[in-house]
């Protein structure tokens, strides 16, 4: 019984090709709205995951001044960075970060660019990985060597197809000798560009850019917790550390400086896009929920448009069951037919869009199923009113219908 | 020796609505039809033989009375075994033909087969028969709307015999047809009865019609006004 009305739903689907198609519109942008949007969103909660690994693994930074800024608070100095080094356990590095914005000349070729002063420590703690050639060491930070390691942008802009390895930069008065490029980073979480910088020694930034030797030139300290280490105790540790440093010693005085932990960042931004994704899955959902309805409307319509053909089964011999079964496998079919199009949609759509946007397209298998399951059962909901409608028909009354 | 009965009407009743508007369409009909007999129901509209039809077809029930069919009293079926003695016994067509539109005349007469389960190619082989049966061999992919109305009633015919039904029941069958089809018809129907020995039951309203019958009903106002049996030939 079930195989026929199966065998008697799809002739019906396919003597109105249209109709079916109509029916089915509303179910297939419900589903493929629904999978694009969790989709997207799950690519980019992903995507956001990796461009806060990409800062550093366990990295904590350090700012002079509470948020992102007050440019007055003093700024760190390298027995800043020896201290948290030495006197705060589970800090496993830390490296000082002084930056200065610098046209960088090579032949003809000029970029202005963010120069960056650290010590060998950093390229661990922020997690970069070389290209080609090498870090500078401790020997060329005791030095104020006239190095850099620059990153893949400027590699492309300034030397556009040249080997860097070996060349000679030019920064203001100062000729940096370019020893190693760094593997590409990408995209920074707030959409920065992490490889356009050229990374020097600390000390050759001091006393080559600035001019003079100044302890307090030191904007950023970053260090890396080790592994499974409770960042926030570090966090008071260095607090503390950092207060009696700077002379804090009443308990008025606000901190002058501020710790973020990368960590939870990454938390905060990715149950942002989480909630992101959720919200935008709802509302597709709705939009699923509304192809449903139109399948309840057109196969309702489609009841009374339909019913001397009922009345003509029925007086054949057709029992109100299987008339109620061919109806609701009719709707079953088309919202499946719907719901796999929805998926195929969405499959072209999270391909292209996830272009676009720039975030990785995860196949996602458990939206899939679920997407399918609930046009499923949208058709099984919503097919049942009018099916049980069109069972529940007289035949001598359906035959006369006109 | 007597034929045996197929049809046994007693004091059959219907009426319709309640109270005030009460309206008794049959006032008590007993009617005996043999089995292989060609029947033709004949009355002025309003008479009550459309509803007498519908009873006997079991696509309704009396009011009061009893209907034996093949010996089933039929008064005592639900809907749904009433759908299974249309499906197994009966055969059916109309005057509006009824047929499934945009559905090829092939597929128009494998309905009643895929209610009863048949497989695919068995249903082929004896719609395909049926069709060639009635004289439509090679209209199998037409649509009623590529047939002429001949031919449709013609499909209709093959619908409702595909089943190897006992009787057949025929809500004017040439109401929509010119004269010339309606001979064609009728000619098709009386072979029916006299060379398969399907029992027919048909209302009609054109005397040359119920002429081919070998028996004529007349119903008036719910009652049986005669009954008159045409000498064999």
């Amino acid at each position: 019984m079930f195989f026929n009305a199966f065998i008697i739903a799809l002739r019906e689907i396919r003597r109105n090709l249209t109709r079916a198609f109509l029916t089915v519109l509303g179910v297939v942008i419900g589903v493929a709205a629904v999978i694009t949007m969790v989709t997207l969103g799950r690519g980019a909660t992903e995507m956001v995951k990796s461009q806060i690994a990409n800062l550093g693994s366990n990295l904590l930074v350090m700012r002079p001044g509470q948020g992102w800024g007050d440019r007055n608070a003093p700024q760190f100095s390298m027995g800043d960075v020896q201290a948290i080094k030495e006197q705060i356990s589970g800090v496993r590095a830390a490296a000082p970060l002084a930056q200065a914005t610098a046209p960088a000349v090579y032949l003809k070729n000029v970029r202005n660019t963010d120069i960056q002063g650290t010590t060998p420590d950093y390229f661990g703690i922020a997690n970069w990985k070389i290209n080609e050639g090498r870090f500078f060491d401790e020997k060329d930070l005791l030095e104020g060597a006239p190095v850099c390691v620059i990153g893949e942008t400027i590699s492309k802009e300034l030397f556009a197809g040249d080997d860097p390895v070996g060349k000679k930069i030019r920064m203001q008065s100062t000729s940096l000798l370019v020893i190693g490029t760094t593997a590409v980073k990408g995209q920074g979480g707030f959409g920065d560009d992490l490889d356009d910088n050229i990374i020097v020694p600390v000390t050759t930034l001091q006393h080559r850019f600035s001019g003079k030797k100044s302890k307090q030139s030191i904007n950023q300290i970053l260090f890396s917790a080790e592994d499974h280490y409770p960042t926030a105790g570090i966090i008071t540790d260095v607090a503390a550390l950092m207060r009696e440093r700077r002379g804090l010693t009443s308990v008025n005085q606000e901190n002058n400086f501020s710790v973020t932990d990368t960590r939870q960042i990454a938390d905060v931004m990715s149950s942002s896009t989480q909630v992101m994704t959720s919200l935008l899955g709802a509302v597709a959902g709705v939009s699923l929920l509304v192809g449903g309805i139109g399948i309840m409307n057109i196969m309702l319509v489609s009841v009374t448009e339909r019913t001397r053909e009922i009345g003509i089964r029925l007086a054949i011999g057709a029992r109100a069951r299987e008339v109620l079964l061919q109806f609701l496998v009719e709707a079953v079919t088309l919202s499946c037919v719907g719901g796999v199009t929805g998926i195929l949609l969405a499959y072209g759509l999270c391909t292209t869009l996830a272009k676009v946007v720039g975030a990785p397209f995860i196949f996602d298998p458990k939206i899939n199923t679920i997407a399918f399951i609930f046009s499923a059962a949208i058709g099984i909901v919503f097919g049942f009113m009018p099916a049980r409608r069109a069972a529940s028909l007289d035949p001598i009354d359906a035959l006369r219908h006109e | 020796m007597k034929p045996e009965s197929l049809i046994e009407l007693r004091g059959l009743t219907k009426t319709y609505g309640k109270g005030d508007a009460e309206f008794k369409a049959l006032k008590g009909i007993d009617l005996e039809i043999a089995s292989g007999e060609f029947v033709a129901i004949m009355g002025p509209s309003g008479s009550g033989k459309s509803t007498l039809m519908n009873l006997l077809g079991c696509l309704d029930t009396p009011s009061a009375g009893s209907y034996l069919f093949q010996g089933i009293p039929i008064q005592t079926l639900n809907k749904d075994q009433r759908s299974l003695i249309r499906r197994h016994a009966l055969g059916f067509i109309f005057q509006g033909f009824n047929l499934l539109a945009r559905t090829s005349a092939l597929e128009n007469v494998e309905l009643p087969l895929l209610y009863r389960g048949y497989p695919q190619k068995q249903r082929h082989e004896m719609a395909r028969a049926a069709l060639t049966s009635v004289g439509l061999f090679g209209k199998e992919r037409n649509t009623p709307a590529e047939l002429s109305g001949g031919q449709q009633q013609r499909v209709a015919i093959a619908r409702a015999i595909v089943t190897n039904p006992g009787t057949l029941f025929a809500d004017e069958p040439t109401g929509n047809l010119d004269s010339k089809t309606t001979l064609e018809i009728m000619d098709l129907l009386c072979r029916l009865n006299s060379e398969r020995g399907i029992s027919i039951i048909m209302v009609t309203h054109e005397d040359e019609v119920a002429a081919h019958a070998t028996r004529i009903v007349r119903v008036k106002d719910g009652l049986i006004e005669s009954d008159l049996r045409k000498p064999p030939h």
